[in-house]
């Protein structure tokens, strides 16, 4: 990771950062609706495995905390942002919302809302891939509270016995909605849960964008030389609660704290800053910078984009006008 | 035109499909070096691999999960579930990943899965092996649902559903799997949507599905010849779309109505096919719609109490003469 990617990174967390903020006040206006999972403060996370990662080559599946992984899979920020706001230019057209952001074409394969879901579904991409022969891997960012589910087993069961090339990320923020992960799992570190299927696996500091990478590249580099799964633990934080009707009122002020005083943003910003290669009015104007692109560019474009129509309210339902429905004679 | 048993003709279709497609695989328990409970794999293991005929773990939710991921990526899976009762594990999958996707992500990805399994009754299997669920699946957007009353049929269904972009559930029977009926020699593919009419009448029309539609046809027969009442018998093999033309088509030729369901009667498919009729045909009914269908119970284990809790030929022929008052 050169200086330039550090520097890139940087504006890119700041911007996810800057973008879910944006989204907690869109909702308290009413312009977003349902739930809303924000990622603020698991930045490092997302940014240093998918940076490890092989962008629109690898796919990227994860849960309804979404929004980040699609824009740093490539997703356009202002169809993230006209989802939320329900729009036909959305990135699902306005019938996903914020929990089912998807990207095909940049291989962000989707955001799925039951916890745990999306283990199989991984799995099962990593068959398609191993089939056709691809060197591409599969990479699913889960919580710590999805690995309780059923799915988790089945699914490392199945991908450690046909060793798949998918790569499990648990993004462990300590809590499964708003009960602590001490008070729900019998085992507390979550790389270890899975040496019960003979699979690989290591934890992070998810808070250091560069310590990630590094962790993600020797996960990556193993799941896409045919060995077979990788499961990476990153220790991480989220600032917001577990959705925007979450009061939050589980966690103490200290410990917020001390997970503050650990932000993967000012973190990345003051070794740059230390190591003279940015001044604090450098980060102002990309912060400035920032605020703008996401007020000129993403807002305006969700704002001004047309509602679905109703008489489309059935479209995407099944497939249209597919001959073997009707036996291939028609 | 040869006469292949119900599983013959499901294992052929898996077997062309797999021939025609590279990417069509099957997975399921016991289905590869086994070779299938009900046989409709037998073979398949030594003919194309472990890589594409997989035994799976009993992990039903799991590997169904997994088998619509790889979906995603254009392989086409046909995923064997044992026995309808263990697909309760799976419906989070197949209802939440694999009948919303094309729905969430605004059409950019599909599900083109095929889900077959047995259900309905056999011979006291007791209650947690005798579930008879397509009116569960039935109510779900984004899966089409159908059932095969014959070896023709569950060889052109599954043929069409594996080929069909969209993910299908096939309801197969525990009792059907060595029945004996005619497939056509050259390839055959039969539609997902519609109905059929397997015996024209003009009094009443039964409607059935699956194994019920032989209830109707057996009771059709009883009915010319004892009580001179000529019934029409509609087999409804897809059951997700239901076809409303075919259902209203028929009862405004005969204005009668009887449905014969394997199942419960509660949220069934005999309380949807009067839905039907009373929304688009309630003038032309000449009596109130009946269903025949099973008493609501958990299928009981003792041999007498089973039989007692599921419907047979002569209790729709009872529904018909009671109907016409004959």
């Amino acid at each position: 990771m050169n200086l330039a990617d550090k520097k890139r990174l940087l504006r890119e967390m700041l911007f996810a950062r800057r973008f879910e903020e944006r989204c907690y006040e869109a909702y308290v206006e009413r312009k977003i609706g349902g739930f809303l999972h924000l990622y603020s403060g698991e930045e490092a996370c997302a940014h240093g495995v998918l940076e490890a990662s092989k962008k629109g080559h690898d796919y990227v599946i994860t849960s309804y905390r979404d929004h980040v992984h699609a824009i740093k899979c490539g997703a356009d920020p202002k169809k993230v942002m006209a989802e939320l706001y329900a729009k036909e230019t959305g990135s699902s057209k306005g019938r996903g919302g914020s929990m089912h952001i998807f990207d095909v074409e940049h291989r962000f394969m989707g955001g799925y809302a039951l916890v745990g879901g999306p283990f199989p579904l991984a799995a099962g991409m990593a068959k398609a891939v191993k089939m056709k022969g691809g060197d591409e891997i599969v990479i699913c960012f889960l919580g710590d509270a999805a690995n309780n589910q059923g799915t988790f087993h089945e699914s490392l069961n199945m991908a450690k016995l046909w060793d798949l090339p998918v790569l499990y990320v648990c993004e462990n923020n300590l809590y499964g909605i708003g009960t602590r992960i001490d008070r729900s799992t019998a085992v507390i570190d979550q790389y270890k849960r899975v040496s019960g299927y003979n699979i690989p696996s290591a934890q992070e500091d998810g808070q250091d964008i560069e310590k990630v990478f590094k962790a993600a590249k020797k996960a990556i580099g193993h799941v896409r030389s045919g060995k077979g799964p990788y499961f990476l633990e990153l220790m991480t934080y989220r600032y917001r609660g577990h959705s925007m009707s979450d009061s939050n009122a589980y966690r103490s002020r200290d410990e917020e704290r001390m997970w503050s005083n650990r932000d993967p943003i000012i973190m990345l910003r003051d070794r740059l800053i230390e190591a003279g290669e940015l001044t604090g009015e450098d980060y102002k104007a990309m912060d400035s910078e920032v605020l703008d692109e996401i007020e000129e560019e993403v807002i305006a474009f969700a704002e001004s984009s047309p509602e679905p129509r109703v008489d489309e309210l059935e479209k995407y339902t099944l497939a249209e006008n597919d001959p073997w429905v009707y036996g291939g004679g028609r | 035109m040869a006469e292949l048993m119900y599983w013959e003709a499901i294992r052929r279709a898996h077997d062309e499909e797999m021939t025609n497609d590279p990417l069509v695989i099957c997975m399921g328990e016991d289905i590869g070096v086994a070779g299938g409970t009900y046989k409709a794999t037998n073979g398949l293991y030594d003919k194309y691999g472990p890589e594409r005929v997989i035994d799976t773990p009993i992990s039903e939710n799991g590997y169904t999960g997994l088998g619509i991921g790889a979906s995603f990526l254009g392989v086409r899976p046909i995923i064997e579930i044992m026995s309808v009762n263990f697909a309760w594990l799976a419906m989070d999958q197949l209802f939440n990943s694999a009948a919303k996707v094309r729905y969430m992500s605004g059409g950019q990805l599909t599900a083109p899965v095929v889900v077959r399994s047995a259900g309905g009754t056999a011979h006291q299997l007791g209650a947690q092996h005798s579930a008879r669920m397509e009116k569960v699946f039935m109510g779900i957007a984004g899966l089409r649902v159908v059932t095969p009353s014959n070896p023709r049929q569950a060889y052109g269904l599954l043929k069409s559903a594996v080929r069909c972009n969209d993910p299908v559930y096939i309801n197969e029977h525990e009792l059907m799997y060595n029945m004996k009926g005619e497939v056509p020699d050259e390839e055959y593919f039969h539609s997902l949507e519609g109905s059929e009419v397997v015996r024209e009448g003009r009094d009443v029309t039964l409607f059935g599905y699956n194994i019920s539609v032989h209830w109707c046809l057996q009771a059709a027969e009883t009915l010319s010849k004892q009580h001179g009442i000529e019934a029409e018998v509609i087999d409804l093999f897809a059951l997700a779309p239901l076809d409303r033309a075919g259902i209203v088509a028929s009862v405004r030729k005969t204005h009668r109505a009887v449905i014969a369901e394997e199942a419960e009667p509660t949220v069934g498919v005999g309380a949807e096919v009067m839905a039907i009729i009373n929304e688009e045909c309630f003038f032309e009914l000449d009596a109130a719609p009946v269903r025949v269908s099973a008493v609501n119970v958990p299928i009981p284990y003792n041999h007498t109490l089973e039989k007692a809790a599921i419907p047979n030929a002569g209790d729709v022929v009872a529904a018909v003469r009671k109907m016409l008052g004959k």
